[in-house]
């Protein structure tokens, strides 16, 4: 089945699986209604759709090192696309970002332009470039255009930092809800997660990674659309959610004015003994806050967001899979137009979500009614049971006040079904898309590092001479020691304090952006230029952000750059370090110049070979 | 001037346009973000709606256009691949 016509056979063998996955969501419709207990089918779906994955996992081991690498390069432009946007939209795009939204409003939106809009710099700057140099992993492109091993090992370092930040968080994501899929405590879902990841990438690689990944998509966008258009066109909203909701944005609007937006004092919130990371309602949902600084925070997060999108290794090898540079192209406006389908609908379900709560005069509406009849909510009760959400009285009038309904972001997606009163079915596949979002992600992350390792330091470096097999062995027990460090410190729950997701992306904007592009777009980039660059801005970001961050020196940050953006720092060091140094320094030789003017234009040979 | 150089004078002159549209739709409206949201679009506040929906839209579009004048450009300068390379 995997044999042979394999790609030929691409839209028959999904359609089948997308089929498969709809009737296998109607049967544990039915057995709802025969009365199977929601804990099992939470079971079922989050089990049935990993033994998928790792089905398809083993049916694509490999013993090439260019399937394992660039998954033979020979992936199609729009299965590449869904790939990709698996690998991009991590645990906290499902389980938070609408989350994020309900509590921050148009602030936070600037995530969705910033976490959007990189892959215009991608698709123009850097992939089809990439593809034609032919490397297996972003380093190799570092190491060959620039020469010298020491180069090469930079860019390792500043893939490691960035692609490791965010790596513990993905499964740290599949812990969170294989534990409360499965009932297991949250340690012991860590494990389950990453045996599952691994299961997934172990034997096959990319290619094992790339066919799963675009399984975990379909799972992932539609567990995610299902319960949005359900919520609207069962509450009356609409039966088109994206261009129906602009009413309830306004009555969202009236409704703020209404019960006024009240910032709760921090002494207030810890005497009502609300439990850690819950958040009431203080922001303006569509509301633009006014003045220049606003603006500039808005536009600087977004900026952090693309230029760091545009630099993370797990999102660029992606384009390397593809089986020519216009496939790479084309290839990207795929993955953000799948992309797009998700990153549209989250503030929908957060406007949803929103309507659903706060209007009163809905029968789901719990804003400004007493409390002791939403004690008798089923929904609330049990959230509340698991320290999810919280109701603190805070003026003592038994009514229920904006400031006065906290809840985690979290809840967004995986209560709103229950509140609107959708059947338990699709908590359960909200579970299983949640559960695919992280560990596509994760399985994209822990292959760059390891890839990287195995490939770049391994055999470029330390062995040269080592024999195909050996460097499989290595590169699959990297995949497990980067996988097992992971786990371990996602599951000593420090997450608190490794800090945010934004910091991959800063970290990898800092070091790698200008290194990469320069090495295409600007002949006279040298060696010493990137590798000064390079250091320079690792060094100066990650100094930054150790000055602002308020758990380590906390000081006050400089034009609002504070450690959500401290990439815009290092990304700028980088750039005047890497242009001053490559002036000085002698102008790169005949071959290497003639080695760009080829990367540059599609038709020919890969610079590297097939096999390398 | 060789073909090459052609090619790539042309081919920077798209990557310029690309990123001039794409600095409107991702930076420059944002500028004015508050001016924005006194007009409506479909019922959203405009500034809303662009980050919400509208330049996520034009990304996915400015991307595909971006793709398929490149090929032309390629075509045009006769660097299209071949199924063998």
């Amino acid at each position: 089945m995997f044999k042979g016509n394999f790609i030929d056979n691409l839209p028959k063998i999904y359609g089948t699986y997308t089929g498969g996955f709809i009737v296998f969501i109607l049967l544990m419709a039915i057995a709802e209604q025969a009365g199977m207990t929601a804990k099992t089918i939470g079971i079922l779906f989050v089990a049935f759709t990993v033994c998928i994955y790792a089905f398809i996992g083993y049916m694509s081991r490999t013993v090439q090192v260019d399937a394992y690498y660039v998954a033979g390069r020979q992936v199609p432009t729009v299965f590449n696309g869904m790939a990709t946007a698996a690998d991009w939209m991590s645990g906290a795009s499902f389980v938070a970002m609408a989350g994020g939204i309900y509590f921050g409003g148009y602030t936070y939106m600037a995530f969705l332009v910033g976490w959007t809009g990189g892959y215009v710099l991608v698709s123009s700057l850097l992939a089809p470039y990439l593809r034609k140099f032919g490397c297996y992993t972003v380093p190799d492109f570092i190491g060959t255009r620039y020469g010298g091993n020491f180069a090469r090992f930079c860019a390792v370092v500043v893939l490691t930092l960035a692609s490791f930040t965010y790596v513990t968080a993905q499964i740290n994501a599949t812990g969170t809800i294989a534990s409360r899929a499965l009932s297991i405590p949250f340690e012991l879902g860590v494990w389950v997660g990453l045996v599952s990841i691994l299961l997934c990438s172990m034997l096959g690689g990319m290619r094992a990674v790339t066919w799963t990944q675009v399984a975990q998509y379909i799972v992932l966008i539609i567990a995610y659309l299902i319960p949005v258009f359900w919520i609207s066109n069962k509450s009356g909203f609409g039966f088109f959610p994206h261009f129906m909701l602009g009413e309830e944005v306004a009555r969202l609007g009236a409704l703020e004015s209404q019960f006024g937006l009240v910032k709760n004092a921090a002494a207030d919130i810890k005497a009502a003994g609300v439990p850690g990371g819950l958040k009431s309602i203080a922001v303006s949902h569509a509301g633009v806050p006014e003045g220049g600084m606003a603006a500039w925070k808005f536009i600087s997060l977004a900026l952090c967001m693309m230029v760091g999108t545009a630099s993370l290794p797990h999102i660029l090898m992606r384009y390397f899979t593809t089986p020519s540079v216009k496939a790479a192209r084309k290839s990207v406006a795929w993955s953000l137009f799948f992309i797009a389908l998700l990153y549209t609908s989250a503030p929908m379900l957060a406007t949803l979500s929103k309507i659903s709560l706060m209007d009163p005069n809905l029968a789901t509406g719990i804003i400004g009614k007493p409390i002791a009849e939403i004690m008798k909510i089923e929904w609330v009760n049990s959230w509340i049971n698991v320290k999810q959400a919280f109701i603190a009285d805070f003026n003592g009038d038994g009514i229920l006040q904006l400031n006065e309904w906290f809840m985690r972001g979290d809840v967004v997606v995986l209560a709103t079904p229950e509140v609107a009163g959708l059947p338990y079915v699709i908590s359960g596949l909200v579970a299983a898309g949640g559960m695919a979002a992280a560990m596509s992600t994760a399985d994209g992350l822990i292959l760059a590092i390891a890839n990287a390792l195995s490939h770049d330091i391994y055999y470029k470096i330390i062995d040269p001479k080592a024999d195909v097999r050996k460097r499989l062995l290595v590169a699959r027990s990297l995949l497990i020691v980067i996988g097992a460090a992971a786990a371990y410190i996602a599951s000593m729950r420090i997450t608190s304090i490794l800090g945010a997701v934004a910091w991959a992306f800063d970290f990898a904007m800092s070091g790698l952006f200008f290194p990469l592009i320069l090495g295409v777009w600007w002949k006279r980039a040298t060696r010493q230029g990137a590798i000064a660059g390079m250091i320079a801005g690792l060094g100066s970001g990650t100094a930054y952000l150790i000055y602002v961050y308020p758990k380590f020196m906390g000081n006050a940050p400089w034009l609002g750059i504070d450690h959500l953006r401290f990439g815009i720092i290092g990304a700028s060091v980088c750039l005047v370090v890497m242009v001053i140094v490559s002036l000085m320094t002698e102008e790169p030789d005949k071959a290497t110049q003639q080695m760009v003017d080829e990367v540059r234009i599609p038709s020919g040979k890969t610079i590297l070979g097939k096999q390398h | 001037m060789s073909n090459k150089e052609k090619h790539w004078e042309k081919t920077r002159g798209l990557m310029i346009v690309t990123l001039l549209i794409w600095f409107v739709f991702g930076y420059l409206i944002f500028m004015f973000g508050s001016d924005l949201n006194t007009s409506s679009f479909m019922g959203y506040p405009l500034a809303y709606y662009m980050c919400a929906q509208g330049s996520i839209i034009a990304f996915v579009v400015l991307i595909f256009w971006f793709a398929n004048r490149q090929e032309k450009i390629d075509e045009e300068f006769g660097f299209t691949e071949k199924e063998d390379d």
